[in-house]
């Protein structure tokens, strides 16, 4: 066997308070398609980091063609022969397609830019490497995500590089646009680049890569050729399962009457280009329905639909009591709809503010400036809620911002339940929660449901899906692809639905 | 063939061919070259000014210490030479490097404590108008014979004359353009007013390019202030009083997105001559007083901005 | 009790402003010396708030705009137009002593910049332009649009219900006093017994959360745009009134600088988020008391900006994350840059 092109051994990354990488190896070989898989925070994104040198490495050696290298940013890596292209392109929008392509290098005489040659380089380069013939003095933007990611990858390629790591290049293009850029990436194969593939699709990682190395927990489960390692496996290694350990796990939630509750939302052939293909889903009153998938498989996507974050492109999606559509997350609460965000930076916590005000905050929203919740009945509120879910530190005055993931989770919980939502969308509530904690959360919402109040549960903690719901909906490559009722949950259909294949 | 990117440049010159035939078919003897040349003569320093200006903004950036660089360029220039009696050889250079180590220390704080250019800039504009005053708080003339000499010197073109003022804006707004569109710097400051993060992720120089842009700007500042003591043959601290609102429209007019990534010297250019035909047509109006530049100003201001918006929202939908 | 006081937002300015004093003090030490005179008070104390009025006022509107992560640049632009607005109408009436006069030409002034306000927002929610930017127009066309008013003359008035506004007194301190009073209490109740103050902090600081919360975020910027527009235009007829005339030129010049240095001042930060009123009070106070010293001290009263240039600079960096980190880490990271700058989007 050949020996490999890039070698890593021993990495481990350290941020404070965690350890993003602990003594990962991972080698890539000239000519091969390597997919590196995991979960979420498994560690894929630190290790690309470190490897492109956005990151710095406190254990461990990187070797390429036998020497032992350092890495320190972005263009020590295109120097070293290490290229990315990530999944948001990162390139100059406003820039022409050949400065893109040559930025930095561009040819000079003199000190003067030869737009002439560049454009003729570029176009050359495009042509022959990537079957691609486009004006290459149009700005960037005048192209589609498909194509930037393709000149993204021609400046790579410009750049003499060796190894080629495509972050997540296909999530946001079509059909036709995955297979031109699968057709460029066999191409480049065969020309002996060697390609780090990461992507949520399974499908697209047995089509095209060779090996497989799987995170998890910043941790290396291994490293296998892709024609020996079944989907199954492949699933059950990244969530760090066995399969013959797999066993009905008691149900948590009652057999509940399946006609018991009357519709509450129902949504029929929803869908939208580049986040989830059209699906049919309904919850009924007091029903818990979870959804199942790995991270990328259409989870969040959903919720966001049916939120009325995003708009649908096409389908009907109905609130059955007040018979209208979702328009934006303002109306969605006003017909009892609740939105717990995974992306609980970003998305969720209002990091200026305390826990008391971060938990009035949705309720007073919709009672209006005007009406204001007196301080008193604030306090109580929050006094109630930090109690209720077990809040720490149990000062509502303290800032959410310096509070843990987990606490702020039931912050933004609390948010919602106060609220008192007739649907509660919850995205990965446990993720970052302590054991116990998601004990409490999974028994809150079983009771929740009891009182009538419909829950869509998603999360990638399998056992947590099953163990609180009455219904599952399963989703791959960001499509529904199976829907379970509560007598046939359980964990070998689900994961197999998940794998596909 | 028409390049969508030329649009704006094409919408702004054509409003300045619009603008001049207007005028000259409303006033008499409004068309002539002389009219054209005063055009350039009074507004050589806004050009040069502008030029710095048009490379902060195209970064993503702003600058408002402009106005104040030239007053206190002013200031040195008079001060130094008619009341330290310093050469001119040696008083010109000096402050040009002197303006230019006030934008790299600018730059510098913005790129490293990642604080607003807004900001710091607004501290440079308030430290440089001061340390006029500390100068001095009154007018100090330059009666320097190089200084008058090169005020008085007129060049003779077909139809008319113009000052060598005008000669140091046109060449300075040459070099702009190769630097902008011929040399790596200026294809970096482009690319970081497009995605600084990405440019970073290219590797490109982000940080000393962010930098130089300043120096670049105070750069053209002092040069400007230079002007400005030939033009008005004065130090004071008053001088270029709000200086920095009319760069920035002639920037904005001339086609340059505020939000950075887009813009073009020559646009410029042609900005700061709109801004001048309409202060001329109002002089030749003779009944509209000189706030209606302001409000007319103000409009184009933000019909452009508009126009740019709406541009960069079709962009946008494009692109998804 | 040490440590709390010291890190109380309103610790730093509130020293400031002591040591400022305590210098005055020292300097002269009759500056803290009140006389009656005519049955009003007198004293260095007295015009510095007699004269800071305009500038708390603008300021305290600038605050809630900065909380919402905004800037209004135009606030000086207003400044002007209000006043002359107010003179002309003044200056138009028959009965220049009118009282009625007077009750017009404030509340077409005071009209006036609600709609200057109005169109500020509806240009930053509506159009979606950067608040920088936008307001920016009004900053350049206003200045013109008094001009305009005032047909580039100093409108002078005489008329003695108006020049109550800004030179009367009432209860022995000057009425702008009062005014300010006012605005700073009903700029207090509304943020802090409504929930507006809660939506401004939270759409200041994240607004893609604060949607997602069900929270009508163009209401509230809005809203904050038309407040601040109000501000401004009532200091601009405390301004003009002060001085029985209008100058569309000069009126409310630098206003926004200071009004934004005042904020900064303040402990509100830039960025949006949590506000503080009596902060940004105590920075205008600061602002002002160091154009009396400096007036007092008899150095030319244009040095004045290059002790606020080094103001501004000190308090932003302060403010930066970065400039913190520098100190503590001293470069350490300097092989990575751009390790800090992805880490935030990890």
């Amino acid at each position: 066997m050949h020996t490999p092109l890039l070698q890593m051994t021993g990495i481990t990354k350290r941020f404070p308070g965690v350890k993003a990488l602990s003594n990962v190896d991972f080698r890539l070989f000239p000519g091969e398609v390597h997919a590196l898989m995991g979960e979420n925070g498994a560690g894929k994104s630190t290790l690309i980091k470190v490897l492109t040198g956005v990151y710095s490495i406190d254990e461990g050696t990187v070797r390429i063609d036998d020497r032992t290298v350092t890495i320190a940013g972005p263009l020590e890596a295109q120097k070293a022969g290490i290229s990315t292209v990530y999944q948001e392109v990162n390139l100059c929008p406003n820039l022409t397609v050949a400065e893109n392509v040559f930025i930095g290098r561009e040819p000079r005489r003199f000190g003067r830019i030869q737009w002439k040659k560049m454009n003729e380089d570029a176009k050359q380069l495009l042509k022959e490497r990537l079957n691609l013939s486009i004006d290459v003095t149009l700005p960037l933007h005048a192209y589609s995500v498909a194509i930037q990611q393709l000149i993204a990858i021609a400046r790579a390629l410009s750049i003499s590089a060796k190894v080629l790591i495509l972050d997540e290049p296909t999530s946001s293009l079509d059909q036709n646009e995955v297979q031109q850029l699968f057709g460029i990436m066999r191409k480049l194969k065969s020309d002996g680049l060697a390609i780090l593939f990461v992507t949520h699709f399974l499908d697209q990682v047995y089509e095209m890569s060779d090996r497989i190395t799987v995170l998890r927990n910043g941790e290396l489960e291994g490293e296998y050729m892709a024609a020996e390692l079944p989907r199954i496996e492949l699933v059950l290694k990244m969530i760090g399962k066995d399969l013959k350990l797999l066993e009905e796990l008691p149900k948590l939630s009652e057999e509940a009457g399946e006609a018991a509750g009357t519709m509450m939302i129902n949504a029929s052939a929803l869908g939208r280009k580049g986040a989830i293909k059209p699906f049919d889903l309904e919850i009924r009153k007091g029903e818990v329905v979870g959804l199942a998938g790995l991270l990328g498989s259409g989870r969040t996507e959903i919720a966001r639909l049916l939120f009325g974050v995003d708009r649908p492109d096409e389908g009907k999606l109905l609130v059955a009591d007040s018979g209208s559509t979702v328009k934006s997350p303002r109306n969605a609460i006003d017909l009892g709809i609740a939105f717990c965000s995974e992306n609980r930076k970003t998305e969720g916590i209002i990091d200026d503010l305390t826990v008391r005000e971060n938990i009035i905050l949705a309720l007073q929203a919709t009672k209006g400036w005007s009406r204001p919740l007196s301080r008193k009945k604030q306090d109580e509120i929050a006094e109630q809620y930090i109690k209720m879910l077990n809040i720490n530190p149990p000062n509502p005055e303290h800032l959410i911002k310096n509070l843990s993931g987990g606490n702020q989770q039931k912050v933004l919980l609390a948010r919602w339940l106060l609220t008192e939502p007739d649907l509660l969308i919850l995205d990965e509530p446990t993720r970052g929660i302590d054991i116990g904690a998601k004990a409490e959360i999974q028994k809150l919402v079983l009771s929740l449901a009891k009182q009538g109040m419909s829950v869509l549960f998603i999360s990638s903690e399998m056992e947590e899906v099953i163990r609180v719901s009455d219904r599952v909906a399963v989703l791959r490559d960001r499509m529904k692809v199976k829907e379970l009722s509560s007598s046939e949950i359980n964990q070998k259909e689900i994961m197999q639905a998940m794998a596909g294949g | 063939m028409l390049n969508r990117k030329y649009i704006p440049i094409l919408v702004t010159f054509g409003l300045l061919a619009a603008m001049f035939a207007a005028g000259s078919f409303r006033y008499t003897g409004f068309f002539s070259a002389q009219v054209l040349y005063n055009l350039l003569i009074d507004n050589s320093f806004l050009i040069i000014t502008a030029v710095g200006m048009t490379f902060v903004i195209i970064s993503g950036g702003i600058d408002l210490s402009v106005g104040s660089v030239i007053a206190l360029t002013t200031m040195l220039c008079a001060s130094l030479v008619e009341q330290q009696g310093w050469s001119p050889a040696v008083v010109i250079p000096m402050v040009l490097i002197l303006g230019s180590l006030f934008g790299t220390l600018m730059g510098a704080i913005i790129h490293y404590f990642k604080i607003q250019p807004f900001i710091v800039t607004l501290a440079g504009m308030f430290l440089a108008r001061g340390v006029c005053y500390i100068i001095s708080i009154n007018t100090i003339t330059v009666t320097n014979g190089f200084f008058t000499k090169v005020a008085q010197t007129k060049v003779i073109l077909p139809g008319g004359n113009i000052s060598i003022n005008v000669i140091i804006a046109l060449a300075l707004v040459l070099a702009a353009i190769f630097l902008a569109h011929y040399t790596r710097f200026g294809r970096n400051v482009y690319a970081i007013g497009g995605s600084e993060q990405s440019a970073l992720l290219m590797g490109l120089p982000v940080a000393r390019t962010k930098i130089l842009v300043y120096a670049f700007s105070g750069f053209c500042s002092a040069l400007a202030g230079v002007v400005f003591t030939f033009y008005m043959l004065s130090g004071y601290g008053l001088h270029a009083m709000g200086l920095e609102l009319d760069t920035i429209a002639a920037v904005v007019i001339g086609g340059t997105l505020l939000t950075g990534g887009v813009g073009y010297i020559a646009g410029t250019f042609i900005g700061v001559l709109i801004q001048g035909v309409i202060q001329t047509i109002i002089s030749f109006e003779g009944t509209l007083s000189s706030w209606w530049t302001k409000i007319v100003i103000g409009l184009l201001l933000f019909v452009f901005i508009l126009f740019q918006r709406l541009l960069s929202e079709r962009r946008i939908t494009l692109k998804t | 009790m040490g440590g709390k006081l010291y890190r109380h937002h309103l610790f730093w300015p509130v020293t400031v402003l002591g040591a400022l004093l305590l210098f005055n003090l020292i300097y002269s030490p009759d500056f803290f010396s009140l006389v009656i005179r005519g049955g009003n008070l007198y004293g260095s104390l007295i015009d510095i708030l007699n004269f800071g009025a305009p500038l708390i006022l603008v300021s305290i509107g600038m605050t809630l705009v900065i909380a919402t992560g905004g800037i209004d640049l135009s606030v000086g632009s207003i400044v002007a137009i209000s006043g002359a607005m107010a003179c002309l109408t003044i200056s138009k009436g028959t009965d220049q002593s009118s009282f009625l006069l007077v009750i017009g030409a404030v509340g077409a002034s005071i009209i006036l910049s609600v709609v200057l306000g109005m169109w500020n927002g509806a240009l930053v929610t509506i159009t979606r332009i950067q608040p920088i930017i936008a307001t920016l127009i009004l900053m350049v066309a206003g200045r013109g649009i008094a001009q305009l008013i005032t047909s580039g003359q100093i409108i002078t008035v005489s008329n003695s219900n108006y020049e109550y506004i800004g030179a009367g007194s009432l209860a022995a301190l000057p009425f702008s006093i009062f005014i300010v009073a006012a605005a700073l209490l009903i700029a207090s109740l509304l943020t802090r017994r409504t929930a507006i103050g809660l939506f401004i902090e939270s759409v200041g600081s994240n607004p893609e959360a604060s949607r997602l919360a069900g929270l009508r975020s163009k209401t509230v910027i809005l809203t904050v745009y038309i407040f601040c527009g109000l501000c401004a235009g009532v200091a601009g007829l405390i301004l003009s009134s002060n001085v029985s005339s209008a100058d569309g030129n000069n009126a409310g010049l630098w206003y926004e600088l200071d009004a934004i240095l005042a904020v900064v001042i303040g402990g509100t930060s830039l960025n949006g988020g949590r506000f503080y009123l009596m902060g940004t009070v105590i920075g205008a106070l600061i602002i002002q008391t160091l154009t009396t010293t400096i007036y007092m001290i008899g150095v030319p009263p244009e040095i004045t900006l290059v002790v606020k240039a080094f103001v501004v600079l000190a308090v932003c960096l302060i403010q930066s994350e970065a400039f913190r980190k520098t100190l503590i880490t001293r470069w350490k990271k300097r092989n990575y840059p751009a390790e800090q700058e992805v880490t935030r989007h990890a």
